[in-house]
């Protein structure tokens, strides 16, 4: 491939330096200035403009609590865990990993064995006072069980704001329905990872 | 004096106190609605249908807000500012006839207060010393920025209360009368003004949006540089009198306008009666218009656009429309 094309350092052939005027310095020259000014009708112009844009009502507003803006799939608000697809038990393991990195110390974690000697979670709290919705969690989650969802209203009268598993975790009925959002932001799975998957570097 | 003018004059004062305080609040949702529509916006939706009932809540809030008197002002001056800018707005209508004569219950009613010999000299006079609010106001508020305020606003009121005058001479000139009736009737015969004195007419326009303090000479509360002007220190109905008063202003402007060059009500027919109206609501309109579309000037431009050009225009369109008129 040639290069030459970036090489040239010459932008484009429709570049053009803007005629600026000299600054008139004796009488006759101001004056005809702002006679040029004057009934160049720059005024219309504007007048015009608004009133187009009256005409066509063309309304950006969104009326903000009926109506929302869409958000992206990265987007990072209060924490969810999910559940497995297969089983539509929990994904979280329990590592501890998500604590671990917290960079404001938000996240509580603790576990216990369970009757079928399986780590299981018993307590897990995020203190949205102090998250500062950096992702890591998310990013760091091997499981992908904590991931951040798209619930941005989450004002209130207090600065402590707790939320627990349970609030966190998929309810059940929504992941017998099918409808567990999977979080595509840092640490999740990219689009069509299996055609790209390559031997690891073990392998030669 | 008869009983019964006494009390046909009174029922006339109040009723146009009344419309015209009300238009006033209207006047603030057309006004936000025009600004909101040319800027890809919606205005006012929440209260009431279409955001109608803005203008009560507002009304609401202003009168029930705090009156507050800073500890520094002038008290009494401070406390009379607003009335008179709101007051002086009013009296100004005594002049303007709003409407043809018509005969309502078989009584003739002419919707003009006071029919007298010096009807436009009146208007000028009592809008110009409306300047009073703004001056004593921002000098009282003991706030450098409505001191600033004031000092801009005796500059602009003065520059361009001879431009206004200057530009009306002409047509005075021809039409040999003050009295608003008599232009409206000259214009009936002869065409409308506007034709005969186009110059005469864009400096009135143009010495009216300083005359109402409206948006390319909006420097007197100039937001983005002095906060509010001369209105900073003041707080719920005071402040609310000022608005009154520059609303008031606005829509008494608009009717002065095509009732001196646009040829105002016409022969006095019911169309004639609907024609000045919608000429004031185009008026009215196009300061929301100019408020949207056009940026503010500086102070030291509108002097020079003033005394520099405007001022001997008019005196130039005096002097031809003498000669013609010999």
């Amino acid at each position: 491939m040639n290069s030459e094309q970036f090489n040239d350092r010459n932008i484009g052939n429709d570049y053009f330096l803007v005629d600026i005027e000299d600054y008139p310095t004796d009488g006759w020259g101001k004056f005809k200035r702002v006679i040029k000014r004057t009934f160049r009708g720059e005024l219309f112009v504007g007048l015009w403009v608004v009133m187009r844009e009256m005409i066509r009502f063309d309304i950006h507003t969104i009326k903000y609590p009926e109506e929302k803006m869409p958000i992206g799939p990265r987007y990072r608000a209060v924490h969810e865990m999910k559940r497995l697809w297969e089983s539509d038990t929990e994904r979280c393991i329990g590592c501890g990993l998500c604590e671990k990195i917290c960079i404001s110390n938000c996240i509580r974690i603790d576990t216990k064995i369970d009757e079928n000697s399986r780590k299981e979670v018993s307590e897990y709290s995020i203190n949205l006072g102090r998250c500062i919705f950096c992702g890591y969690c998310a990013e760091v989650c091997p499981e992908l069980a904590i991931t951040h969802g798209g619930e941005y209203e989450n004002a209130s009268d207090q600065r402590e704001h707790f939320v627990m598993y349970e609030d966190m975790l998929t309810p059940l009925d929504k992941m017998k329905a099918g409808t567990q959002l999977e979080f595509e932001g840092f640490g999740a799975i990219t689009p069509h990872e299996d055609e790209r998957v390559k031997k690891t570097p073990l392998a030669y | 004096m008869e009983t019964a003018y006494l009390i046909e004059t009174v029922i006339k004062i109040v009723v146009i106190l009344l419309i015209f305080s009300a238009l006033a609040g209207i006047g603030t949702y057309f006004e936000r609605k025009v600004l909101a529509f040319m800027q890809r916006r919606l205005g006012p939706t929440n209260v009431g249908p279409y955001g109608l009932l803005q203008v009560a809540a507002d009304g609401v809030k202003l009168f029930t807000k705090e009156d507050i008197v800073p500890s520094n002002v002038v008290g009494r001056i401070f406390k009379i500012a607003p009335v008179i800018t709101a007051a002086t707005a009013f009296m100004a209508a005594a002049a303007i006839p709003f409407l043809p004569s018509f005969t309502l219950f078989g009584y003739e009613v002419h919707p003009i207060v006071a029919d007298i010999n010096i009807g436009i000299l009146y208007i000028l006079g009592i809008m110009g010393i409306g300047l009073y609010g703004p001056l004593l106001g921002g000098m009282a508020s003991a706030n450098k920025f409505s001191l600033l305020s004031a000092a801009r606003g005796a500059a602009v009121f003065i520059s361009y209360e001879v431009v206004t005058g200057l530009s009306i001479l002409a047509p005075i000139m021809m039409v040999g009368s003050l009295s608003l009736i008599d232009f409206n009737d000259y214009q009936i015969d002869n065409g409308w003004i506007m034709f005969a004195q186009p110059v005469a007419f864009i400096l009135f326009w143009i010495a009216a949006f300083a005359e109402t303090g409206r948006t390319p000479f909006h420097l007197i509360a100039n937001d983005h540089e002095i906060i509010d002007g001369f209105g900073t220190e003041y707080s719920g109905m005071r402040w609310g009198l000022f608005f009154i008063g520059e609303y008031a202003n606005m829509f008494f402007i608009s009717f002065v306008i095509p009732l001196i060059f646009l040829g105002g009500y016409g022969d006095g027919s019911l169309f004639g009666a609907l024609a000045l109206l919608g000429k004031v609501a185009f008026f009215f309109f196009f300061f929301l218009w100019t408020r949207a579309a056009w940026p503010d000037v500086r102070p030291d431009q509108l002097m020079w656009l003033c005394w520099k050009v405007l001022m001997p225009i008019a005196v130039i369109n005096i002097v031809i429309t003498g000669i013609v008129m010999m």
